[in-house]
């Protein structure tokens, strides 16, 4: 078994949220988020198709490039700035330990 | 289909449940979007996440401006004739109109908030090409944040990323930023709801109204999960609590299929 990774969440009240993140079971930044019960939908399922689970990335990690699909989705979504990224698309690896991420508000 | 096919039942499709009533007689009246009327003892609901609607922009008075001038579809172009048109958006619903209705409106503009497009290449070159000629107005680097005007829309707010804030005049704000799926008119049914979903009673899936039930992704309860197996699971038990309701005076009997087939039809 591998160690967990820290991966900070700020919800939308600015709240801290310090997260152990298992490296070793294929999950995404959306899924942690569902996984410690914050106020993420993840409706599509993680496919790049709602943005529920957008997602402001706070920290100077680099991050693998967003693909065509991801890039898709954000130019449908709101409140998009030059940090934005799918939790769902972001896929938790060794290299993401002290990741520290912000929720994008929710829109209508 | 062929499996529902030996109970026979009736299908209203293409149209959306839009109000519940109770009647005099104490049964249930669904009414649809297009009028259909359905009389029944008992409903089940099972609307999943609800139905897809146009995912709207955060601006404060966009509702304000519905059927005033912001048109989150494209029902009928000529509608747009001869008007000026200011369409959001940069997926291939946003090309597609805009490369449709350069030809219709008196005075096109597209906003979008990168530069580059995501679109079909084709429709990307077609629209690149339509504003070069000026036949449009291309705006990128940009997001529509306001809409003014005094009973009708007259002009959207644009933000742009290096010049700052201005004004275009418009007749007609189309934001094409696709669907998303709501609960809709399920929400206003007087039901007891919990983030989007209905509050439901695990014994047999009712809700808090005596003769509505909630199955499926619609529904939410302790240890909920939206699964097709559940979904199932929960649709079995609300059915023999629902013939409770809809039969008072039989006696419901517990039979395998494999056993005993079903009536009517050879086994
Ligand atoms: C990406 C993804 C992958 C999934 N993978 C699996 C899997 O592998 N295994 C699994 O078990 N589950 C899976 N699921 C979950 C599964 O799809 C759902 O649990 C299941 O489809 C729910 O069924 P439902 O009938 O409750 O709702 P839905 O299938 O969502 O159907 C609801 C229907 O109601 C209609 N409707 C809504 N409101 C109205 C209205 N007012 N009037 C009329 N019609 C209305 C909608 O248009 C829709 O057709 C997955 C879900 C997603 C998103
Ligand atoms: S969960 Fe839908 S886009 Fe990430």
């Amino acid at each position: 078994m591998k160690e967990d990774i820290k991966i900070t969440v700020f919800d939308r009240d600015n709240e801290r949220h310090d997260l152990d993140a298992p490296t070793d079971m294929g999950m995404n930044v959306m899924e942690l988020c569902k996984a410690y019960e914050l106020p993420v939908e993840g409706t599509c399922g993680g496919m790049a198709l709602c943005a529920s689970c957008h997602v402001y990335v706070l920290s100077n990690h680099i991050l693998p490039e967003p693909t065509d699909d991801e890039l898709a989705m954000l130019d449908q979504a709101f409140f998009v700035q030059d940090n934005s990224r799918l939790g769902c698309q972001l896929k938790i690896r060794e290299e993401m330990d002290g990741l520290e991420v912000k929720l994008a508000p929710v829109s209508q | 289909m062929n499996q529902i096919l030996p109970f026979n039942p009736g299908f209203t499709l293409g149209e959306r449940a839009e109000h519940l009533e109770k009647q005099a007689d104490g049964r249930w009246c669904v009414t649809t979007s297009r009028g259909t009327k359905h009389l029944a003892p008992v409903v089940f609901i099972a609307g999943g996440l609800g139905s897809f609607e146009p995912r709207k922009p955060p601006i404060d008075n966009i509702e304000y401006f519905e059927d005033k001038g912001v048109e989150y579809f494209v029902r009928y172009p000529e509608f747009f004739k001869d008007r000026r048109v200011v369409i959001a958006g940069g997926g291939d619903s946003a090309l597609d109109w805009t490369i449709y209705l350069a030809e219709v409106a008196r005075e096109l503009t597209l906003v979008h908030r990168r530069t580059e497009f995501r679109g079909a290449p084709d429709s990307v070159e077609k629209v690149q090409e339509l504003a070069k000629s000026g036949k449009i107005k291309l705006i990128t680097n940009a997001q529509v944040t306001g809409l003014h005007g005094n009973g009708k829309l007259d002009g959207v707010v644009i933000q742009h990323d290096t010049e700052g804030e201005f004004t275009v005049e418009t007749d007609y704000f189309v934001p094409l930023f696709g669907l998303t799926p709501k609960l809709g008119p399920i929400a206003e049914w007087g039901l007891e709801l919990d983030k989007n979903a209905i509050a439901v009673n695990t014994l047999d899936y009712s809700t808090n109204i005596q003769g509505i039930y909630a199955i499926g992704d619609v529904n939410t309860y302790p240890g909920k999960l939206k699964l097709i197996l559940c979904g199932f699971h929960e649709a079995t038990l609300a059915c023999q609590s629902a013939f409770k309701v809809a039969r008072p005076d039989q006696k419901l009997s517990f039979k395998y299929t494999t056993v005993t087939g079903i009536e009517g039809l050879p086994l």
